[in-house]
Formats: structure tokens, C-alpha cells, sequence
């Protein structure tokens, strides 16, 4: 059952050491005050999981959280390098990083099996690619009716998937719209499901096909204003694509970055004091 | 610059985009890709469905997006379908007759690489990685690439295959049961290059105004055969600068500076 609390409590009741942790959304809707949240509250070997590892995977992964990433796509598109994740890969720092490199077709597929409870997903993929030749998850099977030769790879089952959806009602079903992604399969595959909104609201007026994940499917709803940024919220604020173009040089170096994270991050109490210090930073900065 | 005069990446893009077929349903990746599908939708093709991997379906975007899933992508779009859906009842189910890829890397059986330069276990620079293109590449019913030629993009082997073009060459495509075509078309700042019929390598069929035979030679990273047939690209029309500069500039507006649509893979 669902229920409304703090981000806080919601990470720390779903998101242990050494889990298997999903945050999802494609380019639109990024959970980044949950991840800050984990980074926060200093969980670490978690097994990462996510198509399109973004600028909060590099600085869950800069911060020491991972061990282990499951991806298809690490850039910061239009604006650079996601260089902690490099730094991780092709340095070891903060330390080793094993990585589960798959195709967005793959992984969304992976999901997708996961969700229905299967073992395995099958598709046709990967042909002439060397990826199945350094990740021995990517298999090929025969179908048993035609002979083709097809991909099969192990289904995605995080023990928690969290995502950024634009409402949820006052018992705890959530609506999403916009580019879904891949967020309804990752958290139906997930034992455990956070979700953070922009907004609460007394009824979700939702179109009878709309995205709705019924409440009983999630195990906490917690309400976060902006939670998504610098990503965006369809309907509410749009990508802060400054702040993609200014990671480059947060992150490019180590030390700069660490101070960055424990100024902006480590010594603020949530989201919004997070908001609160980017802002009051950027105007010095800005005035300097 | 004034419109007799233009840039080899105004070629390029331009040169690019003029592949790209009226009505043709397009699988598009960011950067290059993008700005020469888009310039494609702007000028010859405006009924051209563009299809990117976070979803959107005949997007037409009026800035080019910087990432794969801006919002004006799915706010123009005519509809907008999850991951999966795209991956598995659009491009797995065959209904995509043009995919259009950048990469950091390309061999003469045009097989391209975005994943690692040097070893994979532990790569000198880490590229962002496969995305949607290993799939694209194998099922899309063609593939156009788009990508800047020098020594260190067009190599004699690559460091590492994300994606299929023809493989070794001759029917190794066919013989590897990869459902789409392949390569049509390699389209650089220099020159345009297609796969010949029978061997598959890339060759030189079309060398853009005032470039040199010897530069394109030195830039690539294998002995490359120029066709019998080789011509000259015609040069950016005036309809097509002027358009592709709005588009630029309307996109420099939106993002900033930096928004020209180059690659972000290095």
C-alpha cells in the first residue's frame, strides 16, 4: 500500500545498501532530488540501473554510491562528457565501477520481462555488434518455431525503482505524461517503487488510457516541487539546459566536484535548500 | 558569411540532408543527424516522419533539440509511444525506412563505433555507447551516417563494433540475417561515400566543391577507392543556407551558444 511521506523517509525505508536501485526517465522527469536524497543519506555498492545514465548518475557515481552500472547511453547530450561516470570507467576513482553495458532496445525489453515476470527478454538485436562479445549477459537463443536466431538477456528486477511523475491524488495514485520513457515497465518490475510529484492534488482527472500507476503498485509517494531539475516536468517547468551545459565544469575535476557536492548537496537538508544554495550561488557568481 | 560563401559543415549537413526522401518514415539520432533530418523536413521533405528513440513521432521541432527528449519534441510531435514501444513495434516490427546515425568512428564496411576509443576493459576515452544504434543500424530498411572525416574517425580498424554496416564485406550482411539493408549513404564534410554493390566498401562517389582528392585521402585511414563515376557535390543552394542558418540560429537563441548540432561523443 502507498502511502505520502517525506523523500527522506521514502528513501530510507526503500533504498538499501547493496540494492539494485532504478531511478528512471528519459531525459524528461529524472528523479534527481531522490537521487541526491541517496547521496545523501551515503548508501553505498548499490547496483545501478538506467538507460541514460545523466548528470545524476555522475554524481551518485562521483559520490562513491555505486559499484556496479547497468546502462545503453552515458553522455550529457548537446553539452559534454558525464566525466565522473568516465573518470569511474576509465580511472577506477572514486573507485572500480563494473559495468552491464547493453542497447536501449535491450535494456527497455529487459525491463519489459521484468515487469511480466519473466526470466528473459527476446529480441532481435546486437547482430554484427561486439557487445555480446564483453558482456556475457547478452545471449542468443533459437526460437524453437522458426530457427531464428534471436537475443535473449536477463530481465531488469530492481529491488527498488524510483521516478519523478508530474501528480498524484491524496491516496497515492500517480499520473505521468509527456515522454513516459521507460517508467510504468521499470517500476512494475521493481519490488519496491518510489515515486516523487510535482504536485498533490484532490482528484488526477486522467484520461482513461493515461499513465496511471495505481497506488497498491507503489511504496511511497513523496512530494517534491521541481524534484525533476535540471530535467523537466512537462506542464510545469521546462530542462534548466544551462545547468547541463555548466556540469562540464563542475564535474570535470575531482576536487572541484567533491566540493561542489558537499556545498550543494551534503550540507543542505532537502531539495529545496538545495535550490535555495544553487541560486544564491549563481548570483554571487554571477555579481563576482 | 554571405550566401556564395558557406562552411564544410554547412556542406556536410547540407549534402545530408538531400538524402533524405520526402514521406520517409526517419529514425534520427541527436547532433548531426538531427540537424540534417531537420533541414531535410525545412526544405524538400515536409512530410518526412521524425522518429527519435525517446518516443516522439513525426516531431517537428521549430529549435533542434539539444537532448533526445526536450520538450518541444513531444509537444510537436503527432503522438508520443514509451521506450519499448518504439524499440519493439516500430523499429523491431519494420516500420522504419530510414535510420540516421553520427559515430566516432567508422571502417570502410561502414561499421561504426560510439563505445570506447582503445580497450574496452580499460578505454583510453569512454564514449556514451550504444543508445538505440546497434538496432537501428541492423533494422532500419536503410541507414544514412553523417560524421566529420579525418585520420582518427575513418579508421582501418575500428576499436570497437557497436554497429553493424556490412560487416567484412561482400554478403556478410545478408549471411548474418540482419533484416534491413544497411548503409546507404556515408556523408562527411569532404565528400559523399557508398558502399560499392559488390564488395561493400565505401567509396567515394561524390567529392564536395573545392576539396582536393589528396585531402581525402589523407584522411582516411585505408587506401580509398574513388568511382568511376565520381562527381561533384552541387554546392548549398541559397533556399538551403538560408534555412539552415535560421535553423542555427533560432537553436543558438533557445540554447545559448554551442547549439551548432555537432556530435557530443568526445
Amino acid at each position: 500500500m502507498s502511502h505520502i511521506v517525506s523523500l527522506r523517509q521514502a528513501i530510507a525505508e526503500n533504498v538499501r545498501d547493496g540494492d539494485m536501485l532504478a531511478l528512471e526517465g528519459f531525459t524528461h522527469l529524472i528523479p534527481f532530488a531522490a537521487g541526491h536524497e541517496v547521496i545523501r543519506q551515503r548508501r553505498r555498492n548499490l547496483s545501478l540501473v538506467r538507460m541514460t545514465p545523466d548528470l545524476i548518475y555522475d554524481q551518485m557515481i562521483g559520490m562513491g554510491c555505486a559499484t556496479r552500472l547497468t546502462f545503453s547511453w552515458g553522455g550529457n547530450p548537446g553539452a559534454g562528457s558525464l566525466y565522473r561516470f568516465r573518470d569511474a570507467i576509465e580511472n577506477d576513482w572514486p573507485h572500480s565501477l563494473q559495468i552491464d553495458e547493453r542497447s536501449h532496445a535491450d535494456i527497455a525489453s529487459a525491463y519489459v520481462a521484468g515487469a511480466a515476470n519473466l526470466p528473459f527478454s527476446v529480441m532481435r538485436g546486437y547482430a554484427g555488434s561486439d557487445l555480446p562479445k564483453y558482456n556475457d549477459k547478452i545471449r542468443f537463443i533459437t526460437c524453437p518455431f522458426t530457427q531464428e536466431r534471436l537475443v535473449a538477456t536477463p530481465a531488469i528486477r530492481p529491488d527498488v525503482t524510483v521516478i519523478h511523475a508530474q501528480q498524484a491524488d491524496r491516496h497515492g495514485n500517480v499520473l505521468l505524461w509527456g515522454i513516459l520513457g521507460v517508467q510504468k515497465e521499470a517500476a512494475l518490475a521493481a519490488k519496491r517503487v518510489v515515486v516523487t510529484v510535482e504536485e498533490i492534488v484532490e482528484e488526477l482527472h486522467a484520461a482513461p488510457n493515461a499513465c496511471v500507476l495505481p497506488r497498491w503498485v507503489i511504496s511511497a509517494v513523496a512530494l517534491v516541487p521541481g524534484g525533476a531539475f535540471p530535467s523537466y516536468a512537462l506542464g510545469y517547468y521546462e530542462r534548466d539546459n544551462r545547468f547541463y551545459k555548466a556540469w562540464n565544469g563542475i564535474a570535470r575535476e575531482r576536487d572541484a566536484f567533491r566540493q561542489w557536492m558537499e556545498r550543494h548537496v551534503l550540507n543542505t537538508a532537502d531539495f529545496a535548500e538545495f535550490r535555495r544554495t544553487l541560486d544564491r550561488n549563481l548570483r554571487q557568481d554571477q555579481n563576482a | 558569411m554571405t550566401e556564395n560563401t558557406y562552411s564544410t559543415s554547412e556542406m556536410m549537413t547540407v549534402a545530408a540532408a538531400r538524402r533524405l526522401r520526402d514521406g520517409a518514415t526517419c529514425f534520427v539520432g541527436i547532433g548531426l543527424p538531427s540537424t540534417a533530418a531537420n533541414l531535410a523536413r525545412l526544405t524538400h521533405a515536409p512530410r518526412v516522419s521524425l522518429i527519435y528513440e525517446s518516443g516522439t513521432i513525426g516531431a517537428k521541432p521549430s529549435v533542434l533539440p539539444l537532448s533526445i527528449g526536450d520538450g518541444e519534441l513531444a509537444a510537436s510531435a503527432d503522438t508520443v509511444v514509451s521506450t519499448p514501444e518504439i524499440f519493439r513495434y516500430y523499429l523491431q516490427g519494420g516500420r522504419i525506412e530510414v535510420g540516421f546515425l553520427g559515430a566516432a568512428q567508422i571502417d570502410r564496411f561502414a561499421n561504426i563505433n560510439t563505445t570506447v576509443i582503445g580497450p574496452y576493459a580499460r578505454p583510453k576515452i569512454r564514449l556514451p555507447g550504444a543508445g538505440g544504434a546497434p538496432e537501428i543500424a541492423a533494422l532500419a530498411g536503410e541507414v544514412l551516417i553523417i560524421m566529420e572525416q579525418n585520420a582518427r574517425s575513418f579508421v582501418n580498424q575500428l576499436d570497437f563494433a557497436t554497429s553493424a554496416g556490412f560487416l567484412d564485406g561482400g554478403d556478410a550482411r545478408e549471411r548474418a540475417g540482419l533484416p534491413g539493408n544497411g548503409p546507404a549513404a556515408v556523408i562527411t564534410d569532404l565528400c559523399i561515400l557508398e558502399p560499392d554493390p559488390t564488395t561493400r566498401e565505401l567509396t567515394v562517389v561524390s567529392i564536395h566543391p573545392g576539396v582536393e582528392r589528396a585531402a581525402i585521402e589523407a584522411a582516411t585511414g585505408w587506401p580509398v577507392r574513388f568511382d568511376s563515376r565520381l562527381s561533384t557535390t552541387d554546392p548549398p543552394g541559397p533556399h538551403e543556407l538560408r534555412t539552415l542558418r535560421e535553423l542555427l540560429r533560432r537553436t543558438a537563441a533557445a540554447h545559448g551558444r554551442d547549439a551548432e548540432g555537432k556530435s557530443s561523443v568526445v
